[in-house]
C-alpha cells in the first residue's frame, strides 16, 4: 500500500474529527440507544438519541476504538443532529452505499462525510467505518440486541 | 533407538545459523509491499513464511507421485503412501514420540484439541470432574472446554494471569486438585509470548492423576520439544507455523490412550471391517484420520521438519531470544510505547505485544503497512488476556528465525513514523 492510498483513507478532516470528536458524550435520559462492536478489532460505540416528534433534538456518542471508526460516528452524529428520522435512514442508507461502491453519494449534509469514500478501498476498515452509522439505525429502529460489523470473530 | 554417536554426527551434519543464506530459502521476504518498500515480516505467531524447500515439495508430490494412499496397489499410490508415512515418522522423531503411531494428523491445532474433546473428554469424563485450563490460552483451548462443560456438566476452572503476563502458580496450586482429570494448558502464551512453566505446572496435575493436554501451537514451532520429557499425555500443534503448508495440525497423543479413545469422524480409511450392520475401528492413528488426507501439504510438512531439524531448534532459539531482546530494548525507546508480558526477554518466546499511546493498534498497523511492516492487531484470539490487561486490542510483533535486527529497526523507525501521522490525537 503506498502513502497516497494511506492518506485517501486518513484524510485530515477524518483526522480531525479523531482527534476533536464531536458530540462526544453521554446523554442523561435519552429516548433511545444503541450500543455497538467489533470485536475483532476491539472498536465500540455507544449512540443515544433524544428524538422530539420526527426529529433528532440531540445525539450524542461514546466509546473506543480506532480513529476511522470513531471519526465516522462523530461525523455521524453532526449529519443526524436536528434532522427527521426519515433523514437519518437515508443518511445510514446513504453511507452503506458509499462503503458498497466507492463512491460518494453526493446528498446534501455529507460534505465531510464523503471523505470517508477511501474507506472502500481498504475492505478490512469497511466495518470500522460502519459502525457508527449502524449503531444509530440500530438505536431509531429501538431493537435491542447489540449491533456487530464484524462478518466473523475468531 | 538413537545412539550418542548419531547424535553427536547430526550435530556435525547441521548448518551454521547463516542468515543470510537463510534469508535468500524465503523469496517472499523479497518482495517490495510499496515503492522501495521491502516486506518486513513480523507475524509469524499467526502463520510463517515457507522456504523454497517445502514449496519445492508441494510441486514435486503434484508432478510426480500423486495418487491417494493406503489403498492402491499401483506404483504411486505405494510412493505417496510411504511419502506419507514418512512424514509421521519424521514428526514422531521430531518430538522424540515413542513411536509414529503416537502422531496423528489434522487440519491444525484447533481441530486436534477437539480431537482430544471428543474422542477423549467426551468418552472419560463424567459430569463433576475438573478440566483446568488457564487465562492466557487462546480462544481454541477454551471454546471446546467450555462446549464440553455445557453439554456434560463437568466443571471448568482456570489458573489466571498475573500482570506481567505470567501465571500465578500459587493459585495453580489451590486449583489443580483431586478432581481434577485433565489440565489443558498452553506452552506459550500467542497474545504476549510468555512461556509457561510446564515442567512445573505438569507435575502438579500429574500428582493428582490427571490427564495433560499441551496446546504447542507457538512453542513447538520456536524451541525444541521432548514429549518424553514434557511429561504431558497429548501435544497440539500446527505445521503452518513452523514453515509448514497450511491445513495440517498435528495431535500426538500417548499410544495407550489414542488406543482408548472413541474417533471423532466416521468414513473411510477409518474402519478395519463395514458391514450394513455394524463397522470396527481401524487402528491408531488410521482411526482418527477418515477421508483422504491433504497427502502434498503432509509431505511438504515433513520437509519444514527437515529443514529446522538441519538448523537445530536451540540454535532458532536463541536466535529469536537474541532478536527479543534487541528488539525490547530498542521498542522500550521509541516514545509512547509500552510493552505487555514478562519483563524478561527470557521468558517469552519471539513475541512481542505492545500499545502506542493515543493510537488504536488498527491504526498503528495500517500505517505500518506503508512502511511494508507486517504485524498483527487485534485480540489474538485471546479475549481474556486482553480483559486481564484492561485493553480492547494490541498491536503484536512477532519473530522467527528468518527476521533480523535490522527488521527491528525498521519496525521501531515505522512506529516513530505512526507517532509523528496521528501526532496530537486524544
Amino acid at each position: 500500500m503506498s502513502e497516497t492510498l494511506l492518506d485517501d483513507l486518513y484524510r485530515e478532516i477524518i483526522l480531525d474529527h479523531y482527534r476533536a470528536p464531536r458530540n462526544r458524550s453521554a446523554i442523561d435520559a435519552p429516548s433511545c440507544s444503541a450500543d455497538g462492536s467489533n470485536p475483532l478489532c476491539g472498536d465500540q460505540v455507544t449512540v443515544d438519541v433524544v428524538v422530539d416528534g420526527d426529529r433528532i433534538a440531540d445525539i450524542g456518542f461514546h466509546g473506543n476504538g480506532c480513529s476511522i471508526s470513531q471519526a465516522s460516528a462523530s461525523m455521524m452524529t453532526e449529519y443526524a443532529k436536528g434532522r427527521t428520522i426519515a433523514d437519518a435512514h437515508a443518511g445510514v442508507e446513504a453511507f452503506q452505499r458509499m462503503m458498497n461502491t466507492g463512491e460518494a453519494p453526493g446528498i446534501e449534509g455529507f460534505d465531510d462525510i464523503d471523505a470517508l469514500v477511501g474507506v472502500a478501498k481498504f475492505p478490512a476498515r469497511v466495518k470500522c467505518a460502519s459502525l457508527g452509522w449502524k449503531t444509530l439505525e440500530q438505536a431509531l429502529v429501538g431493537r435491542a440486541d447489540p449491533v456487530t460489523t464484524d462478518e466473523r470473530s475468531q | 533407538m538413537t545412539t550418542r554417536l548419531d547424535q553427536d554426527q547430526q550435530q556435525d551434519r547441521r548448518a551454521p545459523f547463516d542468515l543470510e543464506r537463510i534469508r535468500r530459502d524465503f523469496p517472499i521476504l523479497k518482495r517490495e509491499i510499496a515503492p522501495g518498500k521491502q516486506l518486513v515480516y513480523l507475524d509469524n505467531a499467526a502463520t510463517s513464511q515457507k522456504p523454497v524447500q517445502v514449496i519445492a515439495e508441494l510441486t514435486r508430490f503434484y508432478r510426480d507421485h500423486n495418487a491417494n494412499i493406503h489403498r492402491g496397489v499401483h506404483t504411486l499410490s505405494v510412493e505417496a503412501t510411504e511419502l506419507y508415512e514418512g512424514a509421521r515418522a519424521k514428526t514422531a522423531r521430531f518430538l522424540n514420540a515413542a513411536r509414529p503411531e503416537e502422531i496423528v494428523f489434522t487440519r491444525n491445532t484447533t481441530e486436534s484439541i477437539n480431537l482430544v474433546a471428543h474422542g477423549w473428554a467426551r468418552k472419560f469424563l463424567k459430569p463433576g470432574d475438573e478440566v483446568v485450563i488457564t487465562e492466557i490460552e487462546h480462544h481454541s483451548n477454551i471454546v471446546p472446554w467450555q462446549m464440553l462443560r455445557d453439554e456434560r456438566g463437568i466443571v471448568l476452572k482456570y489458573i489466571p494471569m498475573l500482570p506481567d503476563g505470567m501465571l500465578d502458580l500459587d493459585y495453580a496450586r489451590q486449583v489443580i486438585g483431586p478432581k481434577t482429570k485433565l489440565l489443558a494448558i498452553t506452552a506459550m502464551s500467542n497474545a504476549l509470548g510468555s512461556i509457561v512453566p510446564l515442567h512445573e505446572i505438569i507435575p502438579m496435575a500429574k500428582a493428582h492423576g490427571a490427564t495433560v493436554l499441551v496446546d504447542g501451537a507457538q512453542s513447538v514451532p520456536h524451541m525444541a520439544v521432548d514429549v518424553q520429557a514434557l511429561g504431558a499425555d497429548f501435544l497440539a500443534f500446527s505445521s503452518h507455523k513452523m514453515l509448514g503448508p497450511l491445513g495440517i495440525g498435528v495431535l500426538w497423543g500417548r499410544y495407550e490412550l489414542l488406543d482408548a479413545m472413541d474417533p471423532f469422524m466416521g468414513g473411510g480409511d477409518m474402519i478395519l471391517t463395514v458391514s450394513m450392520d455394524r463397522s470396527t475401528w481401524a487402528d491408531v492413528p488410521a482411526k482418527f484420520e477418515a477421508g483422504t488426507p491433504s497427502v502434498a501439504d503432509t509431505v511438504a510438512f515433513g520437509v519444514a521438519i527437515d529443514y529446522l531439524s538441519n538448523l537445530g531448534m536451540d540454535a532458532i532459539r536463541a536466535h529469536e531470544l537474541e532478536l527479543t531482546t534487541y528488539a525490547m530494548r530498542r521498542l522500550a525507546d521509541v516514545p509512547g510505547v509500552s510493552i505487555f508480558g514478562p519483563p524478561r526477554a527470557e521468558d517469552r518466546g519471539g513475541v512481542i505485544s505492545f500499545e502506542l499511546d493515543g493510537v488504536h493498534p488498527h491504526d498503528i498497523g495500517q500505517v505500518l503497512d506503508t512502511h511494508g511492516v507486517a504485524i498483527r492487531t487485534g485480540h489474538h484470539c485471546a479475549q481474556p488476556v486482553m480483559s486481564a490487561l484492561t485493553v480492547p486490542a494490541t498491536a503484536r510483533a512477532s519473530f522467527y528465525l528468518y527476521n533480523t535486527t535490522a527488521e527491528v529497526d525498521a519496525l521501531a523507525k515505522a512506529i516513530e513514523e505512526v507517532s509523528k501521522f496521528f501526532g496530537g490525537a486524544r
